[in-house]
């Protein structure tokens, strides 16, 4: 480690830790985050669910999108998988189907940063206690 | 993947690790490891969460799955289900006592909901040591904002304004406290950390201490340079092994960033930090007792004045604060005076840690803001009473403080108030007591700790003390009368009067709050030498329902003494004068037929 010699030598190793430390906070606060869960059960995983969710979480991170990458278990849409929730802030989660790498860009790109639909939604036809 | 996905945060605590946390961060690490997910997930052990009723605690982010009770065996299904499926493990989910719901968001715990964690701020959130984690959560700002922004005067001025008060006990301003070591003129001044965290249930400190010890030690830097002491001093117990070390590692690391050391971010200001260790003490948190016993005499308290900001360790002006003041002080040179002070009562500002022990269901540390009522703490957070038993009163202010009733409960805790009520703040333990506990022994406990305790430099509570134990001793054995409920009451007043230091001046309260709250029971105890609550085992009387005895004869086998005669398939009884009150017959009676008066 070397000496801090001033400031702005502090603020350089805060913002590189802030990285580091960045899906902690991020979990503590999810309110106003982009939130996207991949479905990962037995039926998702074999459809390639593992290779998506990766991509979200390396590409929102690099695009710069303050978003929460999860997973959940089976969503019930076996046939469609891989499948992905996407809740943007405020609105009601929207559930896309058959996502490959390709749809996945395209939800990032127009859903995620601009809020346009895109193919590929299962609409949703269930009622959810809380 | 270029960063991990996931993080597991595993307690780290003295008390989740008493439970083998440990061993649970080695197992997931094995087993994410053997699946291949070591460079996606990653494992840090953490400071304390303050939900040791149910340690030790995993938390999963970023979904903050909070799971409790995990053993080392259940890293495997936590992996499988969790981090590879998706499907948070039902078993190890916190169970809401009253909805009987598993509850798996940690935001939606009765326990965390109500609080606001300043001191505790990054306890269980980073790894304690490792410094990056700390710089992460805007650590050092502070200091390097004080050191390159603010005039040392200024820094004061900001505490005083935020209205902080001592978190060790009295509640002293802390920017005033300051104030009056920057205004002393010496060649070298001192910047002490009291962690000499000794009252009973107590331990918050050492939760800070062990979860953010960087918090603590930019705190003192602060200080140092706002009074103008190059010097700082960590006087903690050498029982705290955990805090010592993690103490280690963070002055190690600030110092080969040079965040403590000569010229510190090149300012010219130099400040380092050294350990103390004591022996255990109680009487060492008192803050002369304590500059005594580092400079290697005995722990006893002198007279103030002089105090300490005028001639302290070494006959040098010294600053002696709590671990959790100075855990609150970089947040707000962060946020400002004017965010601390809008926290809290008019009087006393900002959050306060409690130790919550006893009869309560969650047991732990907690933090909240100032004016929080105990209904609040006690039923809300602390989720009421264990077993459904009714809530009788609760001790604040360890062996100092007094206790409080039913009646109190809605008063909103702050210093004054509780002093008011007829206790005390103290460093923040809350023992809570239900109907099965007697007030008479649990004034008597509290002396028992007190009487040890005593450094016996002076006669009031030397002496005193130890007449007080034996009078409730003597009370709870049958014995008192009406005139030893006099002479108690006479005696904690003169104590209170006389004592040299904090410790003897306050050691009476347990005794007067009781009396207060709870004459009934001395009343019983001595006039009817009955115990109401049922727990001082002289004053029980066993005896033989002859309707319900079937005589078969269970008791009388498990009796030590022999006290106990009659028939197979008769009525039995006992010889009261061979009864030594050791409940093995009511233990043994399967028909209810042994009674307890």
């Amino acid at each position: 480690m070397e000496k801090l010699k001033s400031l702005a030598d502090l603020k350089k190793i805060r913002e590189d830790a802030r990285v580091k430390l960045d899906l902690r906070v991020k979990g503590d606060n999810p309110e106003g985050l982009v939130q996207v869960k991949v479905a990962m059960a037995t039926c998702g995983i074999a459809s390639g669910a593992k290779p998506i969710m990766d991509f979200f979480v390396d590409e929102l991170d690099k695009r710069g999108i303050g978003a929460v990458v999860t997973q959940t278990g089976c969503m019930g849409y076996c046939y469609a998988e891989p499948t992905v929730e996407v809740q943007l802030p405020g609105q009601e989660p929207v559930v896309y189907g058959f996502v490959d790498r390709k749809r996945a860009d395209e939800i990032i790109e127009k859903y995620i940063k601009n809020g346009e639909l895109v193919e590929g939604i299962i609409p949703v036809n269930y009622e959810k206690i809380d | 993947m270029s960063k991990f996905r996931m993080h597991l945060l595993v307690c780290g605590g003295t008390g989740c690790r008493a439970s083998e946390s440990n061993l649970i961060v080695e197992s997931l690490r094995r087993e994410l490891e053997e699946k291949g997910l070591g460079n996606e997930v990653q494992v840090i052990m953490t400071g304390c969460f303050g939900f040791c009723e149910k340690g030790p605690v995993v938390k999963v982010m970023p979904d903050n799955t909070f799971y409790v009770q995990v053993k080392p065996e259940d890293a495997a299904l936590i992996v499988a289900e969790h981090v590879i499926k998706g499907r948070p493990v039902q078993r190890l989910l916190y169970v809401d006592p009253r909805s009987k719901e598993h509850i798996s968001d940690s935001k939606h715990m009765g326990f965390y909901r109500k609080q606001l964690r300043i001191a505790l701020r990054n306890c269980g959130f980073i790894n304690p040591e490792n410094i990056d984690e700390y710089i992460a959560r805007d650590g050092y700002a502070a200091l390097g904002k004080c050191l390159s922004e603010l005039s040392p005067s200024e820094v004061i001025d900001t505490i005083k304004k935020s209205g902080l008060r001592g978190r060790g006990g009295a509640g002293f301003p802390t920017g005033l406290k300051w104030d009056i070591a920057s205004k002393n003129q010496a060649g070298q001044k001192y910047v002490v950390c009291n962690a000499d965290e000794g009252d009973p249930g107590a331990f918050m400190d050492r939760s800070v201490l062990e979860g953010d010890p960087h918090s603590v030690l930019e705190a003192m830097a602060i200080c140092g340079y706002s009074i103008g002491a190059t010097k700082g001093l960590i006087y903690i117990r050498a029982e705290y092994p955990l805090a010592i070390q993690r103490l280690k590692v963070a002055i190690a690391q600030a110092r080969e960033y040079g965040l403590l050391g000569n010229s510190i971010f090149g300012t010219g200001f130099s400040f380092d930090i050294d350990l103390r260790y004591g022996a255990g003490a109680f009487v060492c948190g008192e803050e002369t007792a304590l500059i005594h016993s580092m400079e290697g005499m005995r722990g006893e308290p002198t007279n103030k004045p002089p105090f300490p900001a005028e001639s302290g360790f070494m006959g040098k002006p010294t600053n002696v604060n709590n671990v959790e003041t100075y855990a609150s002080i970089p947040v707000i040179i962060n946020k400002g005076w004017e965010w601390f002070s809008s926290i809290g009562t008019e009087k006393s500002k900002g959050t306060k840690v409690f130790a919550l022990a006893g009869k309560i269901n969650n047991v732990g540390l907690i933090e909240v803001p100032m004016g929080t009522t105990l209904r609040e703490i006690i039923f809300e957070i602390g989720g009421g009473i264990k077993n459904g038993k009714k809530f009788k009163a609760v001790q604040t202010g360890g062996p100092s403080g007094g206790c409080l009733t039913e009646k109190h409960l809605d008063i909103p805790i702050d210093f004054d108030n509780l002093v008011a009520a007829g206790s005390m703040m103290g460093s923040g333990g809350m023992i809570v007591m239900d109907e099965d506990d007697c007030m008479v022994s649990i004034a008597k406990y509290f002396l028992e700790f007190t009487v040890e305790e005593s450094c016996g430099k002076c006669a009031p509570c030397r002496i005193g003390n130890k007449r007080i134990h034996e009078l409730l001793e003597h009370i709870t054995k049958g014995n008192g009368t009406m005139a030893d409920l006099d002479r108690l009451k006479n005696m904690s007043y003169v104590i209170k009067d006389t004592a040299l230091c904090g410790l003897g001046q306050t050691s009476p309260n347990p005794v007067l709050s009781t009396m207060t709250n709870f004459w009934d029971e001395y009343i019983a105890h001595v006039t009817e030498k009955r115990c109401p609550a049922g727990s001082c085992r002289d004053l029980m009387k066993y005896s033989i329902d002859v309707d319900k005895c079937v005589g078969c004869t269970a008791c009388a086998r498990g009796c030590p003494v022999n006290a106990i005669s009659g028939e197979r398939k008769g009525p039995h009884f006992i010889d009261q004068d061979k009864c030594i009150n050791c409940g093995a017959c009511f233990e043994k009676c399967k028909f209810g037929a042994v009674l307890i008066n």
